[in-house]
């Protein structure tokens, strides 16, 4: 009866088989699996799947703030309006949540709410790789955030950035207390920003991974689990967007604690 | 268990094996990335922007400026008609006051010629009741004449002149 | 023998992690809840809030993901 942990760990295959005792095999994280592209062993510089899409994303990024408005139109084209559109969004979200001097880092945030985005949707295209379903990735991500408003914060402010961890309108006896609390909040801020969205991604294409396995087992009744598949992946759209203007607001707000630290 | 070792675990994710991979391809993945937008998209767009938005404040200024223009041609428009208003009133007024001149003047004429022929007419019923009272008085003078000469009665013609006269004015 | 219950307990873990997104749908409802009810009542001042909507409904939602990969970590990576 040790026929469970061997099933997991049998040789992959991206369809859901039947084992030897009529059970069903899915394999959710299989799509995960970051492979060579030209076969042979992962080293650090090996052209894999995931240097594939997240080409792809860039490809796709430039197309649209690149291409899209090339022809620089007083009255915008739609793949020029999408741009812009996109520009002042991000633009005004920088602007209003980070504060006006906030404006010489949109830049830096614009790249990463385009990478967020175009790899969520991009990962959404049937057997394609989702990078930022890695927590390699989006931890880096997060913190190099991280530990760019952290040392911004001490470059501007100097210790008085430790303000931010020292609430002044609450009582005295309280704030040692408060101080510990935020201590950890700020620390976690990396980990929880990361595997928010790693796992946001993760989730979604697991789910759908599933739902399609059933699809795949049910024989005759297999349009349910699709039109559940269909279901999830008008969410999964949604979710792709959301969480990647989650990503970057909390970046902006990270960012204006790094600024204001004094709120 | 062979395999299980061969496959990593379950969670591609927690492979540390492709993390270095992932890690090299993201950094130059942003790099690029980054380069693209801050030199070349990021630029373009935000010149499109400024410049719709300069071509939208001179159009506004420019229909600012049709606008006081319009303002200023109705002003002239008003202008002119109230200059050909007051001048048909100037008009209007000269040609009733040259009617009013000539009615006068009709009026005046058709005055003195009523005068003229109220004159007339009254010399000549004066001129009538005088032949008339001429008359009157030589009848009268020859009736008394005849009546006294029926009675045989001497009278000068003068004496009964005066006293029909006489007896005429106090009747009269 | 031993991996099995090993197994076991790592599955059953699992469906019980999945019960803590059952609290994260409920936190995603409050904040959506409260953000419409406070919209409703003042609806101009409604578009200036939505940002605020979105970082709650992330932070809530977050929590729900952490355990969703908590069952994943027990299902297959233990």
């Amino acid at each position: 009866m040790k026929l469970p942990r061997k099933m997991r760990v049998r040789k992959k295959g991206t369809r859901p088989v039947a084992d030897e005792n009529g059970g069903l095999v899915i394999k959710p994280m299989d799509q995960f699996e970051v492979k060579a592209l030209f076969g042979g062993d992962v080293s650090w510089y090996t052209p894999t799947n995931v240097t594939l899409w997240m080409a792809l994303t860039v490809l796709a990024a430039t197309a649209l703030m690149v291409i899209g408005a090339r022809k620089r139109a007083v009255v915008p084209s739609r793949g020029q309006s999408m741009a812009e559109m996109t520009y002042s969004f991000i633009y005004k979200m920088v602007e209003d949540v980070a504060g006006h001097d906030a404006v010489r880092f949109f830049p830096h945030i614009f790249t990463l709410f385009m990478f967020v985005l175009f790899a969520n949707l991009l990962g959404l295209i049937p057997f394609a790789f989702t990078t930022t379903s890695h927590i390699a990735v989006t931890a880096v991500l997060a913190l190099t955030v991280f530990f760019t408003v952290t040392a911004l914060g001490f470059i501007l402010h100097g210790t008085k950035f430790l303000k931010l961890f020292w609430v002044d309108s609450a009582p005295l006896a309280l704030r040692p207390v408060l101080a510990l609390i935020e201590m950890i909040s700020y620390f976690v801020r990396p980990v929880s920003h990361s595997i928010r969205l790693a796992g946001a991604m993760m989730a979604g294409h697991a789910v759908a991974k599933v739902f399609a396995g059933f699809a795949a087992a049910l024989g005759a009744a297999f349009f349910l689990p699709i039109l559940a598949v269909t279901a999830l992946y008008a969410l999964e759209l949604l979710v792709a967007v959301i969480q990647a203007y989650v990503f970057t607001i909390l970046t902006c707000v990270y960012l204006k604690d790094a600024l204001h630290p004094s709120h | 268990m062979a395999e299980t070792a061969a496959s990593g675990p379950g969670m591609p994710q927690l492979d540390i094996t492709t993390f270095p991979n992932q890690i090299f391809w993201l950094v130059v993945t942003m790099v690029v990335l980054y380069f693209i937008m801050s030199r070349v998209a990021l630029p373009r767009i935000a010149a499109v922007i400024a410049d719709r938005r300069s071509t939208i404040t001179s159009d506004i200024a420019a229909a600012e400026e049709f606008k006081l223009k319009a303002q200023e041609a109705e002003d002239t428009y008003n202008q002119a008609l109230a200059d050909a208003r007051a001048e048909a009133h100037r008009i209007i007024e000269a040609a009733k006051a040259d009617m009013q001149a000539e009615i006068d003047v009709q009026i005046a004429k058709a005055d003195a010629e009523i005068a003229a022929q109220t004159a007339e007419s009254e010399r000549r019923i004066r001129e009538i009741r005088d032949n008339a009272m001429s008359m009157v008085s030589e009848v009268s003078n020859d009736v008394t004449k005849d009546i006294l000469a029926a009675f045989d009665m001497k009278a000068d013609g003068r004496s009964v002149t005066a006293a029909v006269s006489a007896r005429l004015k106090g009747g009269a | 023998m031993e991996g099995d219950l090993v197994q076991m307990g790592a599955y059953i873990g699992a469906g019980l992690a999945c019960i803590g997104m059952g609290g994260a749908g409920i936190g995603v409802g409050h904040v959506a809840g409260n953000y419409l009810s406070g919209a409703l009542r003042n609806p101009s001042a409604a578009a200036g809030q939505t940002a605020f909507l979105f970082i709650g409904i992330a932070f809530a939602e977050a929590l729900g993901i952490f355990s969703f990969l908590v069952a994943l970590l027990l299902m297959f990576a233990v």
